[in-house]
């Protein structure tokens, strides 16, 4: 259980260092992207069209966040996790054609997502669902918002970062999977379970 | 009682709702962070608390996903102009919408546009009471849909009885894991028929976390059942750790011969709720905020 501060952009190297358990700080640029900024990403790439921003080395946030318009620009109120399995169906195209490292959610990703972190090199940092003041706190600036023609929770915000977390590595980028192996242990403790409730 | 008195009282309980739990929610948390052992699940439990705090400082909402909005109403017989009440809930969750703001959560089902205000056919949803006397009482239940997401309805058999229910309860939040946010509260309930068993699951978390079942055999079985949820491991955030529920509630309603239904509804830790008494004469009482 190490806790690291990070820079992005990160490199290949630096998050297979990282290890299921692990907390990390990032500073620097996260994207917001939900499903449908997924597939409209993963469209383009197909058609061969300019994304916004090259996501290479940078976080990718499942978030749909409450922004505020203000006189100089976006202020964003709040800023929690959305569940990542909704991301599932993209998220390995999205990491082997963009070479994003890091990708923040809540409530984890299936084997799909797994093994391309594993192959490509990135880690699934899980932060506190709900926790919304706290990321929005860590964010310091909008730097620009794309696709909102989405609509607010869907379109992609690029958000300027300081030491946003804490993330909890649940999945790491030599297949742990934190949240298969919980579950897994929930599974064979259920006879158990049912045991102590007189069930037979 | 004018519509204007009531679009203020509800868009002041949204703002509470949204940006501060009720004392009991808060308290269940801290117990929960006192008596995490897993370095995970505590720190999930702190950053949690931490948020819940900075929610309240900065008067912002503390989850992004401010959810569908349900008010419960229950209104005396004799107040005069509850015709005007829908209209008036509606207004104000449009208002709070802008003002606070909450998320627009509104999306047609077909055509997938979202009406931007929080209000839309059948939302914000209002389920009605009526009692003798003349105040009106309004809850609101802001509902996240992350939790929302693994509610279940189980058509059990008769002969499966409450070993049924034990068992789709536990089977239900170990299914759920992560996604619902835990440490979650989950509302159970029993009978009626599919649509009831549902809709008394998800009233039942409105019930305050520091009052037990006043049925002793209900507040045994929900104490049973909280023990079971919190053995599974998952923990807060599904990330590990020994509160995986803060509470479960129980409701029932008598049942056909021949149906069993079991409805789970589950809700996350920012288990959002906020009610007010708005008597004949225009007082306004805030019920689970304090100072408001």
């Amino acid at each position: 259980m190490t806790v690291y501060r990070l820079k992005t952009p990160l490199s290949e190297e630096e998050v297979r260092k990282l290890q299921v358990n692990d907390t990390v700080y990032l500073t620097g640029t996260i994207v917001t992207a939900r499903d449908a900024a997924h597939r409209r990403a993963l469209e383009y790439h197909k058609e061969g069209k300019q994304l916004p921003l090259n996501f290479e080395g940078l976080a990718v946030f499942h978030c749909g966040p409450i922004v505020k318009k203000e006189d100089d620009g976006w202020m964003v109120v709040a800023a929690g996790p959305t569940t990542s399995a909704r991301m599932e169906p993209f998220e390995d195209e999205f990491i082997r054609n963009f070479k994003v490292r890091v990708v923040v959610g809540k409530g984890g990703m299936g084997k799909k997502t797994v093994d391309a972190m594993k192959r490509y090199g990135a880690v699934y940092g899980a932060f506190t669902g709900g926790a919304a003041v706290l990321a929005a706190k860590a964010i310091k600036n909008v730097k620009g918002v794309d696709w909102s023609d989405l609509g607010m929770p869907e379109a992609m915000w690029i958000l300027q970062v300081e030491d946003f977390g804490p993330l909890t590595v649940a999945i790491d980028a030599h297949g742990n999977n934190l949240y298969e192996t919980i579950q897994i242990k929930a599974d064979t403790l259920k006879p158990e379970i049912y045991r102590k409730l007189g069930i037979q | 009682m004018t519509e204007k008195l009531l679009e203020t009282v509800a868009v002041k309980l949204l703002q509470l709702a949204v940006t501060e739990l009720p004392q009991d929610v808060k308290d269940a948390l801290q117990r929960a962070y006192r008596e995490e052992e897993n370095p995970v699940g505590k720190s999930q439990l702190k950053a949690i608390l931490d948020n819940i705090d900075l929610a309240e400082k900065t008067c912002a909402p503390m989850c992004q996903d401010t959810g569908v909005i349900i008010f419960y109403v229950t209104a005396g017989s004799q107040i005069p102009g509850l015709d005007k009440v829908e209209a008036a809930l509606r207004k104000a969750t449009a208002k709070a919408t802008k003002e606070i703001p909450l998320r627009p959560n509104a999306v047609d089902p077909f055509t997938q546009k979202n009406t931007g205000d929080n209000t839309g056919r059948h939302i914000p949803y209002i389920h009605w009471n009526i009692v003798p006397g003349d105040t009106l009482e309004i809850t609101v239940l802001p509902k996240g849909g992350g939790s929302e997401n693994v509610s279940a309805l189980g058509m059990l058999s008769p002969n499966q009885g409450t070993n049924g229910l034990k068992k789709f309860v536990v089977d239900t939040v170990i299914k759920a894991g992560a996604k619902p946010c835990p440490p979650t509260i989950v509302g159970v309930a029993v009978g009626g028929g599919a649509d009831i068993a549902m809709k008394l699951a998800k009233e039942a978390l409105l019930k305050p976390l520091d009052q037990p079942n006043s049925d002793p055999e209900l507040a045994k079985l929900e104490q049973q059942l909280r023990k079971a949820a919190n053995s599974t491991g998952i923990g807060p955030m599904g990330l590990g750790g020994k509160t995986t529920v803060l509470d479960v509630k129980i409701d029932y309603a008598h049942r056909h011969p021949a149906s069993y239904p079991v409805a789970v509804v589950v809700q996350c830790w920012a288990a959002r709720r906020a009610s007010a008494r708005i008597s004949s004469d225009g007082k306004v009482e805030y019920l689970t905020h304090r100072d408001a």
